[in-house]
C-alpha cells in the first residue's frame, strides 16, 4: 500500500481498497447476490406463463421482457448500496477518513456493478435462450446489458444516495431512477431486437454507449452530493 | 454589493413582492385568457381537416409548454439554494412542482381528450404524450421525495437535487422517446404536422400562452406566500402580518 507523506492512504489505493472491500463483502454474502438474480429469472417467468407459451410471440417480446426484468432487478439490488454502511455508521466514518466521500461513492458504485451486474450479463442468455432468442443475438445482448447495467448503476447511485437515510426508501427509490433510466431500456431492447432480426445494432449500441460515459462521468457528483446532504 | 440580492431572497420581502403582484397577475391572466380562450374556442375560424376538435389547442398546447416552463423554473430555483444557500429557492421549488404536475396532468388529459376524434382512442403512444408522461412521473419523484424526509431542510436539498438530475435528463428522455417512437410506429399516427398556422388562429393561441405564463405566475406567488408563512412560522415577523 502506498502511503504518501501525511500518512494518508494514496487516492487511487482507497479506491482499490473500496472496490474490494465491497466484493468481499458481497462474495461473503452469497444469498444476496444470488436473490437479485433469481428475481431476474422469476420475472422473466412470468411473461410466458401471463401471455402465452408460443415462441414467436415470446421471441418478439423477449428484449422487452428481457430488458424491463433486468432493470427491476438491478434497481432491487442497488437498494442495498449504501444501506448497510450508513446503519451501522460505517459510511460516516469512511466520509470522516480524509478521503474524497466521491472516491468512496465511485468506488462502492463500481464494486456493485462489477457484482450484480456482471452477475445479469452471464446469467442473460439463459433467459434469452428461454424466450426463444437465436444465439447470434446473445453478443449484443449481453454486451447491451452490461453498459446498461452501469449507467442504471450510477443512476441508482444517485437515487441511492438521496434516500439511504429513508425507512421505506425502497420503492421511492425505483420512483425516482426508473423514469431516469427509461433512455436506456429504449435503446437497450432496441439493439437487442434489430440483432434478433439480423440487422446492425450499431446506431442504438452507440447511444447506449454515449449515455454510459455521459452518466459515468456527470452521476458521481451527483451521487456523493446526494450523499453529503442525507449524511450530514 | 450583493446586499440587494439578499435583500431580494429574505422571507418578509418575497412574501410582500408575492402579495403585491398577485392581484396584477391574476388580473393580466384573466383578460389574456378572456381573449386568447374566447377567440380561440368561438371565433377562429374550423381547422379544415379537424373541424372544431382542434379547438382544444388553446388549452392543451399552453399546458404543455408551461409543464415544462415550470418544471426549469422549479430546477433552476433548486439550483440557486443549493449552490447559494438562499432557502427562499427552496420555497420557489416546493410551491412550483404540485403547480408543474398540475399542468403535465392537464396536458396529458387535454391530449388524449383530443386524441379521441382524431386517432380514435383516447391514448396512443404518441412520443410527445409520451414523454409528457414521463416528466408527471419526476415532478411524483420530486414531490414525494421531498415530503419522504422528517427532516424540511434535508428534504428541500434532496428534492432540489433530484430537480437538477431529472433536468438534465429530460432532453435526454425526450429524445429517446422521439427515436423509439419512430422506429415502433409508423402510419398509425397520423402527424398533424406544424403546417405555418393561419393568423387567425396564431394569435389567439399567442395571447393564451401570455394568459396561462400569467396565471402560472399568479398561482405560483400565491402557493410561495403559503410557503413561506408554513417556513417562517416560528418567526415574528410572521405574527406580525397574519395579526393584520
Amino acid at each position: 500500500m502506498s502511503v504518501n507523506v501525511q500518512g494518508r492512504v494514496r487516492s487511487s489505493a482507497a479506491m482499490g481498497l473500496v472496490i474490494r472491500r465491497e466484493m468481499a463483502l458481497s462474495f461473503r454474502r452469497p444469498d444476496q447476490l444470488l436473490q437479485p438474480l433469481v428475481f431476474f429469472l422469476i420475472v422473466t417467468t412470468l411473461f410466458p406463463l401471463g401471455l402465452s407459451p408460443l415462441m414467436s410471440l415470446l421471441r418478439d417480446m423477449a428484449p422487452g421482457v428481457l430488458w424491463v426484468a433486468a432493470l427491476l432487478s438491478s434497481l432491487l439490488a442497488l437498494d442495498h448500496l449504501f444501506k448497510s454502511d450508513a446503519d451501522d455508521g460505517t459510511l460516516e466514518q469512511m466520509a470522516l477518513s480524509g478521503q474524497g466521500l466521491w472516491l468512496i461513492v465511485v468506488g462502492k458504485t463500481f464494486a456493485h456493478w462489477l457484482v450484480s451486474g456482471v452477475a445479469l450479463v452471464l446469467v442473460s442468455p439463459l433467459v434469452g435462450a428461454a424466450l426463444g432468442m437465436p444465439a447470434h443475438a446473445f453478443g449484443t445482448m449481453m454486451l447491451s446489458l452490461a453498459m446498461g447495467t452501469l449507467t442504471l448503476s450510477w443512476l441508482g447511485a444517485i437515487g441511492a444516495g438521496l434516500t439511504v437515510g429513508l425507512r421505506r426508501g425502497n420503492m421511492l427509490l425505483s420512483l425516482i431512477v426508473l423514469p431516469l433510466a427509461m433512455p436506456l431500456l429504449i435503446f437497450g431492447a432496441n439493439a437487442t431486437d434489430r440483432a434478433i432480426g439480423g440487422e446492425s445494432p450499431a446506431g442504438a449500441l452507440y447511444f447506449l454507449a454515449a449515455l454510459c460515459v455521459i452518466t459515468s462521468t456527470l452521476a458521481p457528483f451527483a451521487a456523493t452530493a446526494a450523499l453529503r446532504i442525507t449524511l450530514e | 454589493m450583493w446586499t440587494w440580492f439578499y435583500r431580494l431572497a429574505s422571507p418578509p420581502y418575497v412574501y410582500g413582492v408575492a402579495a403585491t403582484l398577485t392581484p396584477w397577475l391574476l388580473a393580466g391572466a384573466v383578460v389574456a385568457l378572456g381573449y386568447g380562450e374566447g377567440v380561440g374556442l368561438f371565433f377562429a375560424p374550423a381547422d379544415y381537416q379537424q373541424g372544431d376538435a382542434f379547438r382544444i389547442i388553446y388549452v392543451h398546447v399552453p399546458a404543455g409548454w408551461i409543464s415544462m416552463f415550470c418544471y426549469s423554473t422549479m430546477a433552476i430555483a433548486g439550483a440557486i439554494a443549493l449552490i447559494w444557500r438562499i432557502k427562499i429557492g427552496h420555497a420557489v421549488a416546493a410551491a412550483a412542482a404540485p403547480i408543474g404536475a398540475s399542468f403535465t396532468l392537464l396536458a396529458l388529459v387535454t391530449g388524449s381528450l383530443w386524441g379521441r376524434p382524431m386517432w380514435g382512442t383516447y391514448w396512443v403512444w404518441d412520443p410527445r404524450l409520451t414523454s409528457e408522461l414521463i416528466l408527471l412521473f419526476l415532478y411524483i419523484g420530486v414531490m414525494s421525495l421531498r415530503s419522504a424526509f422528517e427532516d424540511p431542510a434535508r428534504g428541500d436539498r434532496a428534492a432540489a437535487l433530484l430537480g437538477l438530475v431529472g433536468g438534465v435528463n429530460i432532453p435526454i428522455i425526450h429524445y429517446s422517446v422521439v427515436w423509439w417512437n419512430s422506429l415502433h410506429q409508423g402510419a398509425t399516427v397520423a402527424k398533424f404536422g406544424k403546417p405555418t398556422m393561419a393568423l387567425s388562429m396564431l394569435v389567439p393561441l399567442l395571447a393564451c400562452f401570455l394568459g396561462f405564463m400569467l396565471f402560472f405566475g399568479a398561482v405560483l406567488c400565491m402557493r410561495l406566500r403559503g410557503e413561506v408563512l408554513n417556513r417562517e412560522r416560528q418567526a415574528k415577523w410572521v405574527r406580525e402580518a397574519i395579526k393584520t
